[in-house]
């Protein structure tokens, strides 16, 4: 890879960093669902005792990853949204007329998406600490790069969706109507251990389970599922929708 | 070169040279193919059947060396409104692979040659219209591109802003020596900017030349010549063999012919010779819309207000967002 193509890959994530920086609306936006979920709910259930709650957590330490992790999702999934955007105000054509790969767009893309999702994350995981979440702080850093895996996998999630729509309401809907159901039905709000056998199946079903556990067993110590399960499946939903999402938007035109 | 869209003809056959230096108009109403033309030469559209070179290369086989030399305005703006008009510069600079020294230099350049260097660090969202799309010209031109493709530079402008951009186009390709390739369904814009003009319709070429040509194709000037004495002077003009016709309006004559700024001197040493005074002469000449007339059987301008129509519901949408 030669210079330009380095060039053009911190350019994409350059812009990507700026423009989030000056939309200041979006970042709260972006950080106050996952907060309010994680004050209220964590407070209020507070004294409820899962089943599948380790002993010595309290229903705050486990909403906490789970939250972290929602959190980094829809972030992530709004660089898709940009892509949207840039079509309709016609700045996508910019840099697709220009003289460097689709991949290196892609990537640039991609790492954007990824830092911003990993600021908002980390945000919410302060967040919670200051609520009283326990979390453990060696567990942090290999929770850092479980929280880019994440991002990566649903960065290139919404960059496959984007490029196939061209209304940005769409893409606003699918979030809605995909996303939402799927984080409920993972175990950002409760653990496996606590449903029925059919809502369990279809937990261990949804991808997003084991990105939510296993950032969980990395942040509190705790996971349902052993974590070299959750990290080579994170793995290879990064791989994948990265991969996928490179190729659709390389085939897209303006 | 042909491009279809779902069975639907937007570019038919068209096969056309561009001078190297040269500023080219592509002329041509709505839907007319120009834009779909645009994009196969810019490679963001593969053609359906034929090819096309620009400074040698092919568009469809080296697209990333035809990116490297083309620059490109298109129709809608495609600036990032949240940065400034210098991050917008220094995005460009950057994907084209300009380094920190050059990127610098030459953003100031082209700024200072659209006379935005004072707007630099302001967000593009507070820029007019026309503020807009100086920056794009500007932007189209930081790598040196050796092609400079507008489309529709003018479109939604108002009149002066207009006037402005012509002028800064006309300086970039004397300055720059870049060749221009521009589609407009503005005559005055086409005659004015263009040293020839294509005539484009429903995806056809109609007519190739320049544009004092194609007027002349019409059939010549008309001079009008108002005088003391005019019917010995119809009379005898109309025996010059240089003369297509003279018709009497009262005190005035019509009087048909070619290059009429050249034959306007010997209309009066010919009223001269028979003693008749000449009190007033006027030119009228052929505009391209005439030329449009007859190539296409339709005036553009019709066509020309549901255009502006169209942009500024557009606008409003995006308002409302």
């Amino acid at each position: 890879m030669n210079s330009a193509e380095i060039q053009a890959i911190y350019v994409m994530w350059l812009r990507h960093v700026k423009r989030f920086v000056r939309a200041r609306s979006r970042l709260i936006a972006n950080v106050i669902q996952p907060f309010f979920f994680l004050a209220f709910l964590g407070m209020g259930l507070r004294p409820i005792n899962f089943p599948g709650l380790p002993s010595g957590l309290v229903y705050l330490d486990f909403l906490t990853p789970g939250m972290i992790a929602m959190s980094v999702i829809f972030s992530s999934m709004f660089a898709g949204l940009s892509v949207i955007w840039d079509r309709q105000f016609g700045f996508l054509k910019e840099t697709l007329i220009a003289p460097v790969s689709r991949i290196s767009i892609v990537i640039g893309k991609t790492l954007g998406g990824s830092t911003v999702a990993l600021i908002q994350g980390i945000v919410i995981l302060i967040a919670g600490m200051l609520l009283g979440a326990r979390i453990s702080i060696p567990g942090t850093i290999p929770a850092l790069i479980f929280m880019l895996l994440i991002a990566f996998f649903a960065v290139g999630l919404g960059l496959s969706i984007a490029v196939t729509l061209k209304d940005p309401d769409a893409f606003s809907l699918i979030m809605n109507l995909l996303m939402m159901p799927l984080i409920f039905l993972s175990t950002a709000f409760f653990p496996l251990e606590s449903v029925s056998d059919w809502l369990r199946t279809i937990m261990y079903l949804n991808p997003l389970t084991y990105l939510v556990d296993g950032l969980r067993g990395f942040l509190i110590g705790s996971s349902s599922i052993p974590l070299a399960v959750d990290l080579s499946v994170a793995l290879g939903l990064c791989a994948s929708t990265t991969v996928l999402g490179a190729y659709m938007f390389s085939r897209s035109e303006a | 070169m042909t491009r279809v869209y779902d069975g639907l003809v937007a570019v038919d056959h068209i096969d056309l040279d561009v001078e190297e230096g040269e500023i080219f108009g592509f002329l041509g109403p709505n839907g007319a193919g120009k834009t779909t033309t645009i994009k196969m030469l810019t490679t963001l559209l593969r053609p359906t059947e034929g090819e096309a070179r620009i400074c040698g290369y092919d568009v469809i086989r080296q697209p990333s060396q035809v990116r490297r030399v083309i620059g490109v305005v298109f129709q809608d703006p495609a600036l990032d409104d949240r940065l400034t008009g210098w991050e917008n510069l220094d995005f460009h600079a950057r994907l084209y692979g300009l380094g920190k020294r050059e990127r610098e230099a030459r953003i100031e350049e082209v700024l200072r040659l659209v006379d935005l260097s004072e707007w630099a660090d302001e967000l593009v969202e507070n820029y007019s219209g026309g503020m807009r799309r100086r920056l794009e010209i500007a932007r189209g031109l930081i790598h040196w591109p050796k092609v400079l493709f507008l489309d529709e530079p003018t479109l939604g402008l108002d009149v002066q802003t207009r006037r402005a951009i012509w002028e800064y186009i006309l300086a970039l390709n004397k300055r720059e020596g870049v060749t221009v390739f521009l589609t407009t369904h503005y005559m005055e814009e086409a005659d004015y900017l263009s040293h020839r003009v294509a005539i484009i319709d429903h995806g056809r070429i109609l007519a190739v030349d320049e544009p004092r040509n194609l007027k002349d194709m019409i059939g010549g000037d008309v001079v009008i010549v108002g005088c003391s004495d005019p019917r010995p002077l119809a009379e005898e003009l109309r025996r010059q063999s240089w003369v297509k016709g003279v018709e009497a309006h009262g005190g005035e004559l019509s009087i048909y012919v070619d290059h009429g700024e050249k034959k306007i001197p010997e209309i009066i040493m010919v009223a001269e010779r028979l003693g008749v005074s000449v009190d007033s002469v006027l030119l009228r000449k052929p505009t391209l819309e005439d030329v449009y007339l007859r190539f296409t059987g339709r005036r553009i301008r019709e066509e020309a207000a549901d255009a502006v129509e169209k942009m500024r519901n557009r606008a409003m949408r995006r308002w409302r967002r």
